[in-house]
């Protein structure tokens, strides 16, 4: 299987190659990042392109900053950069958690973090991350920058808001407060494979009560998304099973479960339960 | 049929000028433009892992890179790891505990297993377990693949 013919532009700076996406955008234009995930797809012929933006060249793509309040990551900052802490703050301990769940190895060597968020998949660990901590999607573009919400950048399978000539430029986390204790539990077939269901958790701990609690779920709805239902079973709960389990049934019942040719809702509702209790366990280490 | 370009691919140190269409997969580019077929193709969707090379000192799917992306970049095949008759610790490890049977997986595990610890050499046993999940191997159970990358681990870090 080998991807149809297409032409490959190769821009130095950003500003080029958001120019060269508005020309290529009409005419089934992409951007190349990592290609991890765009590349099989274009093995498979789902996707013919006729022009692919390869962003690989441009100088400072890679860049990890943070401001003191906020982490940003550059469009072509690999997964592997995770695999050891980016920054002094529990973000970072989190972020290199979730990172050894994407994929294997040589994929995390390639495959970007802004470039998962692009693809939308409902599984990826990092759509998951963004959506749980409330990141800015950057998205550039001829006409400019435009920051986006993560909870109104996601919008179905594989679907996003951004416009076919924008390019994801930037993703924006927020540092989390010194004392945030995370946890993050997935379940798939096989190692590295996609999960079928996936759940991150952030609190804060005051008098020994949960507070400020973030759960979210990836790879049972069409994206991922904050459960508002568990948060309100955890906030001003002492950590415990029997938070835990209230906080995973009410998870469980809030998801509109996908079916696919595996899979029933029903079962993919267990998985939800599943990993919620899982990854508030993997919080109360 | 879309244009060619010419690129230079620098494989084991020694550089190939070929002409590529900008589809034409590392993978391919290596074993078909420059004749180097030790690299193998499996899945060529990135599932497998045989297509492994060390581009730029990281084991990547050569399968999910284009040729022309790989151009001015250092790139290691299984046909670098000997030094002429000396076999690669890697490679003389995979042979003591029997880590291959038909061959055709092994030059993907190989690369895979040299690049990860050249990077990491002290890389946990469990951590390599979890390395070693990247690519497929049908005949081995994976077992004496382990026991000969935790035994070459060792070898290298001398």
């Amino acid at each position: 299987m080998k991807p149809a013919p297409f032409i490959r532009h190769v821009p130095k700076t950003l500003d080029e190659a958001v120019k060269i996406l508005a020309q290529v955008a009409p005419q089934d234009g992409r951007v190349l990042a990592g290609g991890q995930s765009l590349v099989p797809i274009m093995a498979f012929r789902l996707a013919k392109p006729a022009h692919l933006v390869d962003i690989n060249e441009i100088d400072g793509l890679d860049r990890i900053a943070s401001d003191g309040t906020t982490l940003s990551i550059g469009a072509c900052v690999r997964h592997g950069a995770f695999h050891k802490s980016v920054v002094g703050n529990p973000l970072g301990a989190l972020l290199t958690f979730v990172a050894r769940h994407i994929a294997h190895y040589p994929i995390r060597m390639r495959g970007t973090f802004c470039g998962s968020l692009a693809h939308a998949d409902p599984s990826s660990e990092w759509c998951l991350t963004a959506a749980t901590l409330d990141a800015t999607i950057v998205a550039r573009s001829t006409r400019g920058e435009r920051p986006i919400p993560a909870r109104e950048f996601f919008a179905g399978i594989m679907s996003t808001a951004l416009a076919e000539d924008e390019l994801l430029a930037e993703v924006r986390l927020p540092l989390l407060s010194p004392d945030t204790k995370f946890g993050f539990n997935e379940f798939s077939r096989r190692a590295g494979d996609f999960a079928m269901s996936a759940a991150l958790v952030t609190y804060r701990l005051q008098g020994g009560k949960i507070a400020e609690a973030r759960v979210g779920v990836g790879g049972a709805e069409p994206f991922p998304r904050r459960i508002a239902q568990a948060e309100a079973a955890l906030n001003g709960q002492p950590p415990g099973d029997k938070a835990f389990r209230a906080a995973a049934e009410a998870a469980a019942n809030a998801v509109e479960a996908m079916e696919d040719h595996q899979t029933s809702a029903e079962y993919r509702r267990d998985l939800v339960r599943a990993v919620v209790r899982r990854a508030l366990e993997h919080s109360n280490r | 049929m879309t244009e060619k370009s010419s690129i230079t691919l620098t494989i084991n140190g020694r550089d190939h000028a070929i002409k590529v269409e900008a589809r034409r997969t590392l993978a391919d580019a290596i074993r078909e433009d420059c004749g180097q077929t030790g690299t193998h193709i499996g899945c060529e969707h990135g599932v497998c892992g045989a297509c492994t090379v060390i581009v730029d000192g990281e084991p990547v799917r050569s399968c999910l890179m284009f040729a022309a992306q790989a151009a001015g970049k250092q790139i290691r095949t299984v046909e670098g790891l000997a030094k002429g008759d000396t076999l690669h610790p890697m490679q003389q490890a995979f042979m003591d505990h029997h880590g291959l049977q038909c061959g055709f997986c092994t030059p993907g595990f190989l690369m895979l297993a040299v690049g990860v610890l050249e990077r990491e050499p002290d890389i946990s046993d469990d951590d390599l377990i979890d390395v070693l999940s990247s690519n497929l191997c049908r005949c081995t159970g994976y077992q004496n693949i382990i026991k000969a990358v935790r035994a070459a681990a060792k070898e290298m870090r001398k």
